[in-house]
């Protein structure tokens, strides 16, 4: 108990104080997670609704392979990720193994299948109310996916927080493609497990409950701009 | 007018669903004007039938055939449902959304938008959330979402089935002012007041196969096939 007391003070102080390596830590979680999540939601959403919308023959499998993909292990991600960039591998070249975009690569690939398989749901139901009338009204299939977005962003919001914290909190991955490198590729959730096997639990702690509160502020802030639970259900 | 669609032409078609045929052989032509009363109980194929005619329904065999190719002909058509579909979104998005749809410039909007809210009566409900307004309502913002684009013809799927007489007149003049208008209406109903009131045309359909099809008062007063005849006269057809 004395520990996580410890921990919340180390937390206050670390806050308080506004700690220069802190700050840097978690600007840094901030902008690696938010980066690919624009970048996941940028492909998840529309395919997800195109996913609800389309009729084609191997949907089902590809449904199914969707939602299994939703479990990939942030570890295998985070191994097949630095295979491919490494300099022997295929895209070598670019160097970029061991820096912020490689974290956000791999990040990609962790959520958008979640943030697609959600979005699947929710448009599936959100489609077969406006079926009918879509297809009456002549729309072409870019503006029918167009109009599910919209009209279904509140269950796009939901599946986009879902993935916003699958990608704070995900470290497997990003400790092996970024290498948590003091000043360049540490974040609050990698820099946890090393304080955490250096044996000091209270500034471990302290990275901890800020990355909480980082969950639950984005999520409150996002809310809040969003007006979800004023306006009624639609 | 861009262009005529009309006359539209069905023949041989057939909606076969599960190994049951839920509609055909049929044969119809749709010429240019008139207000087409569908007839008949429920099941008998009426809203299979607007509904292939519409495009909304796949036929097993035969087909449809306007005017002008199926493209273009789709434009000029509209559909009223059963239970109005709303999108959630305003009342004013609501009727946007059809201008939206084939591209009318943000300005030349808002005029016919006012204007149909305002026949519908609902030009101080715009900025309201379409879901929430009452069946009649939205029945008739439905309505006015599917003439907004000035179609040539109009098909209606039993609009007035869930709606009470206040409503139903109120509905019922829109469509005889759109008929007036030139459009051409095709409208699916079992209520018999109803179709005495607007029909021109008479369309009976009974078991998925149309018994009667002629001009409304001649069909009403001298029924030649023995279903309408009972259909009428209040009977049950089984």
């Amino acid at each position: 108990m004395s520990d996580i007391w410890t921990g919340l003070v180390a937390a206050f102080w670390l806050i308080v104080t506004g700690d220069a390596d802190l700050v840097e830590i978690t600007l840094r979680s901030l902008q690696v997670s938010l980066t690919a999540l624009v970048i996941a939601s940028a492909i998840a959403l529309p395919f997800g609704t195109w996913l609800a919308i389309r009729r084609f023959r191997y949907r089902r499998t590809a449904i199914a392979v969707l939602n299994a993909f939703m479990g990939l292990p942030p570890v295998v991600v985070g191994l097949i990720v630095y295979m491919l960039l490494s300099r022997s591998g295929p895209f070598g070249v670019f160097g970029l193994l061991f820096t912020p975009t490689a974290m956000i690569i791999a990040q990609v690939i962790i959520v958008t299948p979640l943030i697609a398989s959600i979005t699947h749901q929710a448009m599936r139901e959100l489609w077969a109310e406006y079926h009918d009338l879509l297809i009456s009204l002549n729309t072409t299939p870019r503006q029918r996916i167009w109009t599910l977005i919209i009209d279904g962003r509140r269950a796009l919001l939901t599946a986009t927080l879902a993935g916003f914290g699958r990608a704070i909190g995900e470290v497997g991955a990003i400790m092996i493609v970024g290498g948590n490198i003091d000043h360049a590729t540490r974040v609050l959730t990698t820099a946890i497990a090393l304080e955490t096997s250096k044996g000091d639990f209270a500034l471990a702690l302290g990275l901890g409950f800020i990355l909480i509160a980082l969950a639950l502020g984005v999520n409150i802030l996002i809310h809040t701009l969003s007006r979800t639970e004023r306006e009624g259900r639609w | 007018m861009v262009t005529q669609v009309l006359p539209a032409e069905m023949r041989g078609a057939l909606v076969r669903r599960r190994r049951k045929t839920l509609l055909g052989p049929v044969d119809l032509t749709l010429a240019g004007t008139g207000f087409t009363m569908v007839l008949g109980p429920n099941g008998a194929g009426k809203t299979t039938l607007l509904k292939a005619l519409h495009g909304l329904e796949r036929l097993s065999s035969g087909e449809v055939s306007w005017a002008v190719p199926d493209t273009q002909a789709r434009l000029r058509q509209a559909y009223v449902f059963q239970s109005p579909i709303m999108l959630r979104r305003t009342v004013r998005a609501n009727l946007e959304y059809p201008l939206q749809l084939v591209g009318v410039p943000k300005t030349e909007r808002s005029g016919p938008i006012e204007n149909w809210a305002t026949k519908i009566g609902l030009k101080d409900a715009l900025d309201r959330p379409a879901p929430r307004l009452s069946g009649g309502e939205k029945q008739k913002l439905a309505l006015a979402r599917a003439l907004i684009r000035d179609p040539e013809i109009l098909f209606l799927d039993e609009p007035c089935a869930n709606l009470d007489g206040r409503s139903t007149r109120e509905i019922e003049v829109l469509l005889q002012s759109a008929y007036r208008a030139g459009t051409r209406i095709v409208m699916a109903t079992h209520d018999l007041g109803q179709a005495r009131r607007l029909a021109t045309d008479v369309l009976f359909l009974f078991d998925g196969k149309i018994h009667e099809c002629g001009a409304a008062p001649e069909c009403f007063d001298a029924p030649t096939t023995q279903e309408f005849k009972t259909f009428l006269e209040g009977g049950i057809l089984e």
